[in-house]
């Protein structure tokens, strides 16, 4: 372990521009987390493996000689019909459970994606080939693929869509409704089922554009799932439920710390900290809360 | 305890005793449900009877197995060397050495599992519901990445247990594991029996219901909190540990710390039978293994997708599990008094 990291500033600057850019992903992912999370009071273990599928979609276009890129139209349309069959299936009858029914719901739906997932598509590591070609910065010292560009900048203008249409729009204003209390939303005349649908049917499409955009920037793998859920659950918990400029940044920051966890502990132990800085982020938080005799909840 | 529950257990030990012999074809089988009912128990003390539902109890099973592996090669020969040699390969255990190393092992798996749990209880055990679930799922992968680095135990390609010992030409291998397996069987029993009968089963079962409430009582429910997970992980790290032997092979995500397989059959054997009860996840674990091994045998490859669907549908349709249907539908069975005329004015009120 050499401190490579602090003796070429380079290197530095490097971690953090990818950091940034991955961050951004993470929080389009960790929106959609919050969204459900906040609109219908559960935990969605199967969101990472929903991020995947997305992205093979892209990879199946590219296959076919189609610009990955479109995949960023096409794969959240596909996806929105995915997770309104998954609520129709399976989430509407855990929506006003237990929250560890909807945990260990979800994990089988994970399950089952997973292993569909490798019967279909192969249990190799595959990535849809952009062509963007690289930005140099600084002397050529700073290497930056113009592909994570891209997609920053489409996580960002499908983030502001997202936000925008929630704040004008009718269903938007419903789901915001529902959000604050579903009782009186009901009492009021909104369809909360109809609602609960769109909602989980929003959450898969913004999957499916992170997807789309993680075919085209890293890897996918039928089983590179559950560190997506993990990761937007650990943004959701740092920012807070309905804090969107908290999720953008503690995303950045999760991205960011990833960079660096890469370099200095290296590769092998890339997941494993991820998991370990939830955990330690629980923790925190739950000695925290106790000092004023609260606890999460 | 009545006549027939006497003959229950007893036709049960001697059922167990005599079963290697009878299917001799089934002993590994046999070991690996030994193996489940134990888990199964043991995460019922967490998830049915505390209510903290825990994905983490994995962390304590791998524990167990890397630490009996590494014990019962570490007394006798270097570590390093044995794990890059792949094993047997340079080194070979004399009987003797294969049986104390096991003992020694077994010892070690079952402590230090319960000294973290100790130590790290107070952290953890202070989040609540989903916090605690996600939280212990995350400590389970975590434990598993890591340990896919560690070079010492394997790293990436890993560790391969002692054989066992050829012992003038006997093959006993089967029966050794089956009775070891059997034997840890019988103590978790004895061990959960014994402790549902006392009043910690009702301090646990008062956090359970309401935890502030309990705490108001005046009942310090961090205390009974972390003993109940110690319980949890002694018998989750000596269960790893005769898992280790069994399977003869040391991976950090497939075998030791394989949360999408053995982090998720506990918890889903334990609600299969029934949370809370004492037979549930005896009956729930003896269920699942039957349908996980015809699955495994003659669905291969889409065991998975049925495990996925198997989920969902014991957790939407039968959250009570098998032990909750029959107390349902015979609550006299269980001890319950049912009023008539009480439970018919509850029906007009309706």
């Amino acid at each position: 372990m050499d401190f490579l990291v602090f003796q070429y500033p380079m290197i530095t600057i490097q971690a953090c521009l990818d950091g940034l850019l991955l961050g951004i992903l993470f929080a389009l992912i960790a929106y959609g987390m919050a969204l459900q999370w906040g609109v219908m009071n559960i935990i969605n273990i199967a969101q990472g493996d929903l991020v995947i599928l997305g992205g093979y979609i892209a990879y199946f276009m590219y296959l076919y000689g189609i610009h990955p890129a479109w995949g960023v139209i096409v794969s959240p349309i596909i996806m929105y019909f995915v997770g309104i069959a998954i609520y129709k299936l399976v989430i509407n009858k855990v929506v006003d459970r237990d929250l560890f029914i909807s945990i260990l719901a979800t994990f089988g739906i994970s399950i089952l994606f997973m292993q569909l997932m490798n019967f279909a598509f192969g249990a190799d590591v595959v990535l849809a080939n952009s062509g963007y070609g690289t930005t140099m910065l600084f002397d050529n010292n700073v290497v930056l693929p113009n592909s994570k560009i891209f997609s920053a900048f489409i996580s960002v203008v499908f983030a502001i869509c997202l936000v925008v249409y929630m704040k004008r729009s009718k269903l938007g204003r419903a789901i915001r409704a529902t959000a604050q209390n579903a009782r009186a939303a009901k009492i009021l005349g909104v369809d909360t089922e109809k609602v609960y649908a769109a909602t989980f049917g929003i959450n898969a499409a913004l999957c499916g554009v992170a997807g789309a955009l993680i075919s085209i920037t890293f890897t996918i793998h039928p089983y590179m799932g559950l560190p997506y859920t993990i990761r937007s659950f650990m943004i959701v918990i740092v920012a807070g439920l309905g804090n969107l400029p908290g999720v953008a940044m503690s995303g950045m920051g999760l991205g960011i710390f990833e960079e660096f966890a890469d370099y200095i502990l290296g590769t092998e132990f890339r997941i494993g900290s991820v998991f370990l800085l939830l955990v330690l982020i629980l923790v925190y938080r739950r000695f925290k809360l106790s000092r004023k005799r609260e606890y999460l909840k | 305890m009545n006549k027939n529950s006497w003959i229950l257990y007893i036709g049960i030990l001697v059922f167990g005793l005599v079963a290697p012999f009878i299917f001799p074809a089934f002993k590994v089988q046999l070991s690996i449900l030994c193996v489940l009912i134990v888990l199964a128990t043991t995460w019922n003390i967490q998830g049915g009877e505390m209510g903290y539902n825990t994905f983490g109890n994995i962390l304590f099973y791998g524990l167990g197995m890397y630490l009996c592996a590494s014990v019962q090669v570490g007394m006798f020969f270097p570590l390093a060397e044995w794990t890059e040699s792949g094993g047997e390969k340079t080194f070979v255990h004399t009987p003797s050495q294969f049986f104390q190393g096991m003992a020694a092992g077994l010892v070690v798996a079952a402590v230090v599992p319960t000294i973290v749990a100790g130590l790290i209880g107070y952290a953890i055990l202070g989040l609540r519901g989903h916090y605690f679930a996600i939280c212990t799922l995350g400590l389970g992968v975590a434990a598993g990445e890591i340990s896919g680095g560690i070079e010492i135990i394997g790293a990436g390609q890993g560790f391969t247990t002692p054989p066992f010992p050829n012992i003038g030409g006997l093959e006993a291998r089967g029966e050794f594991f089956y009775f070891l397996s059997f034997g840890a069987l019988v103590l978790t029993f004895i061990a959960v029996r014994a402790i549902y009968t006392t009043r910690f089963r009702l301090i646990l079962n008062a956090i359970r219901d309401n935890e502030d409430k309990a705490e108001a009582m005046g009942i310090e429910t961090m205390k009974y909190k972390i003993t109940g997970w110690m319980i949890s992980a002694f018998f989750c790290g000596l269960a790893g540990g005769i898992m280790g032997g069994l399977v003869g092979y040391i991976d950090s995500t497939d075998v030791a710390f394989d949360g999408r397989e053995m982090g998720v059959f506990m918890v889903l054997m334990a609600i299969l039978g029934g949370k809370g009860t004492l037979w549930g996840p005896i009956i729930g674990a003896t269920l699942f293994h039957f349908f996980k091994e015809g699955f495994w045998t003659f669905f291969l490859g889409w065991q998975y997708v049925a495990l996925g669907v198997l989920i969902v549908v014991i957790v939407i349709y039968f959250p009570e599990g098998l032990m909750g249907w029959l107390r349902e539908k015979y609550p006299e069975r269980f001890g319950e008094v049912i009023d008539e005329a009480d439970r018919k004015a509850q029906v007009e009120l309706k």
